[in-house]
């Protein structure tokens, strides 16, 4: 789960990390008297889980409540790299005498945590030389130590007084399971002191079991209505520009069929998959008949291709879960809304194929092979467009 | 032989009074597996069938002479028994489990590195070496052992491939699992298939996100001698977000199925479209 900005602060704030004074607002008249209370300039900044706002436009200034206002008008509703604005920052204007970037995060290849320092912080660090940069991989049990965090500090010419910051942090990502904590930029300011003018923490999904205090923290329900009701019946569905709706077991596997059915539609008119859904291990006829009703509830789904490996469940339970979920979909009537096409390997897969084929349902195929079920569903798609 | 997994792997079940545990472990025993103990805090004397429990893995260890053991306890529970697996010497621990936090594998994996035994996982399907022996949840009837070596993160492509080389036989097929942190790697798996005698050709799955494919992509390029085939999966997947700047960083352009597919086609690994093309490149190539 990724914060927002402000959401990163609090936790800095939690763990002895300085910040600026701040309160977020959802309007205009919000940010002007979020202004006036803070008093003095304040700069108005775009909360939304993404980098790059100040180069979007999603940073700026105000020397008064009025300017506030006008500059949240400005920022409130923009679409910064697809992540549309819903409230903003208001917090004081820091002088900033020098930007660092500091983060620790997870190194997926080390199977470790990360430190990464710079002196050349703010909005370019991505295009700052290399040898600028400090990378120190950080051992878990032994940690961020203070002599450690000093000799990383003097390694990135930073100010020695960043080093608290570090260990702060180091205890930060530990104690809230983050998997990523980045400050950038962490500024030195006029009056000496260190101050965090950003924050992007991602917290650990897995870890919310042992973190009630991130309830709150969670995410808004997906703004698609289909992922929003995917979620809660626990599928992992993904809304995709296509028409060919697919449904299958295992991440892996169901990212595949995508690509096979894309492959298969570039003879079909350019057809392509209209979402992802992994129904995971088992396939009853209650998690068909939910994973149908939410591909068959998109309107741009013009065929249905269901690709299970039979491995722990047998083929013969999902064709069972298939024809049980048909008639409950069709109130034992007629066919569904588009065609179904049904793939099955593996265990039982002879009796799962057998069994749809005797029940001879309108509108419902089977296929032999992957390759030829994606054929299938993608000439169907085509056929059945409007 | 075999990779990590034979005919005298003596497997021990962590877990194996829960739902999940008990169904695997009568899975792995049908499968011709030896599963000598399990492992339930405060069960130590019970039996599950005719396998003795026990209430610790030293225990089991010291009793049965296991080498292997299989982790199945719900994830709140997992970092402990993973790393009493470990702290006990175990060589091998397979960690199926789903959903255990990120932190928790950078700690069990590390305290493995340090004592020089094996991690497989965690949220992974396990490994078998067909017709010898079968740790974790791999359907052990898809496919007869043969000379093909398999490594993937995911668990139904490995049945797929599995499923669609089945004439051929594998020697070992191993799931590293899906999770950002995993005990064993794609690498780990090619030099062990690299250095096994009875291993003639490795299938090697990869997918989006990461850049472990690419890291793979140069060993196979500098250590693997025998021919490897590639697929990737998700390149219709929709581009994640990226957070702040760290990720890029670390990992650069790598991450897209394209970036891939194209570091392995350098490496020499010859890559399929699709499951079947890629089993379909296998067959020409075991064929030639
Ligand atoms: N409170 C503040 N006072 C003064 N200047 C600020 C303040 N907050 C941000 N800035 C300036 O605006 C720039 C961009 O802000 P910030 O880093 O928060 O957004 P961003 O562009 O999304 O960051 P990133 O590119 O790291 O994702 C900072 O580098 C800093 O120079
Ligand atoms: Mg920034």
């Amino acid at each position: 789960m990724d914060l927002f900005e402000h959401q990163a602060h609090d936790l800095f704030a939690l763990h002895d990390i300085p910040t600026g004074r701040r309160r977020v607002a959802l309007t205009p008249a919000e940010a002007a008297a979020a202004a006036a209370a803070i008093g003095g300039k304040v700069v108005i900044k775009a909360q939304v889980k993404t980098g790059g706002r100040g180069k979007a436009g999603g940073v700026r200034l105000a020397s008064s409540p009025d300017e506030a206002a006008h500059a949240a008008e400005r920022i409130l509703g923009m679409d910064i790299h697809g992540h549309t604005v819903h409230s903003v920052l208001v917090t004081d204007a820091s002088e900033i005498v020098a930007e660092y970037y500091v983060a620790l995060l997870l190194d997926r290849a080390a199977g470790g945590f990360l430190a990464l320092l710079s002196g050349a912080g703010g909005m370019d660090i991505e295009s700052a030389p290399p040898e600028l940069l400090v990378r120190a991989p950080l051992d878990i049990d032994g940690g961020l130590t203070d002599g450690l965090a000093l000799s990383l500090c003097a390694d990135a010419g930073l100010p020695s007084e960043v080093a608290p910051v570090l260990t702060a942090l180091w205890r930060l990502l530990r104690a809230e399971d983050a998997t990523l904590v980045e400050i950038n930029p962490l500024a030195l300011l006029a009056d000496g002191t260190i101050r965090a003018l950003d924050g992007k923490i991602t917290l650990d999904d897995n870890a919310s079991f042992r973190h009630p205090q991130h309830a709150g923290l969670a995410a808004a329900a997906p703004a698609d209505p289909r992922e929003a009701a995917a979620a809660r019946k626990h599928l992992n569905y993904v809304k995709l520009d296509g028409s060919v709706g697919v449904i299958g077991n295992g991440a892996g596997l169901v990212m595949s069929t995508l690509d096979v059915v894309a492959a298969a539609g570039e003879a079909h008119g350019g057809v392509t998959p209209a979402n992802f859904l992994d129904i995971g291990g088992g396939a009853s006829a209650r998690v068909m008949a939910d994973s149908l009703e939410i591909v068959l509830a998109d309107p741009d789904v013009t065929a249905v291709l269901v690709n299970v490996f039979g491995g722990i469940t047998a083929c013969d339970a999902v064709a069972d879960g298939i024809l049980q979920a048909y008639w409950q979909l069709t109130d034992g009537g007629g066919p569904l809304r588009a065609p179904l096409i049904v793939r099955m390997d593996g265990n039982n897969a002879e009796k799962g194929r057998r069994m749809l084929v005797a029940a001879a349902l309108p509108g419902v195929l089977t296929a032999e092979t992957m390759d030829g079920a994606a054929t299938l569903a993608a000439a169907m798609a085509r056929q059945e467009a409007p | 032989m075999a990779i990590f997994l034979t005919e005298h792997s003596r497997i021990l079940v962590q877990g194996i009074t829960g739902t999940e545990g008990a169904r695997h472990t009568r899975r792995m025993v049908a499968a011709g597996s030896t599963v000598v103990a399990g492992v339930v805090p405060n069960r130590d004397g019970q039996r599950l069938d005719d396998i003795p429990i026990f209430g610790d893995v030293a225990s089991a260890v010291a009793a049965t002479g296991a080498d292997v053991s299989v982790v199945f306890v719900p994830p709140r529970f997992a970092k402990a028994a993973v790393l009493e697996a470990v702290d006990a010497s175990v060589p091998l621990t397979v960690v199926v489990t789903e959903g255990i936090p990120v932190h928790d594998s950078v700690e069990f994996v590390a305290r493995a590195r340090a004592a020089g035994v094996r991690i497989i996982g965690p949220n992974c399907p396990g490994l078998i070496s067909p017709g010898q022996s079968n740790a974790g949840i791999i359907p052990a009837d898809i496919a007869k052992r043969g000379r093909i070596g398999l490594v993937s993160k995911s668990g139904t492509l490995t049945y797929q491939l599995m499923h669609e080389l089945r004439d051929f036989g594998f020697t070992s097929c191993v799931g590293i699992g899906g999770d950002p942190v995993a005990g064993t790697s794609h690498i780990d798996c090619l030099a062990a298939f690299e250095a096994d005698p009875e291993t003639d050709a490795i299938v090697l799955i990869g997918e989006i996100g990461g850049d472990a494919e690419e890291r793979a992509a140069a060993f196979v390029r500098d250590h693997v001698t025998k021919p490897v085939v590639g697929y990737v999966a998700g390149f219709t997947a929709p581009p994640g977000r990226t957070m702040g700047h760290a990720g890029a960083i670390v990992s650069g352009s790598s991450g897209t199925a394209a970036a891939k597919k194209s570091a392995l086609e350098a490496a020499g690994v010859a890559v399929g479209t699709t499951p079947t093309e890629t089993a379909q490149l296998m067959r020409d190539l075991l064929a030639s």
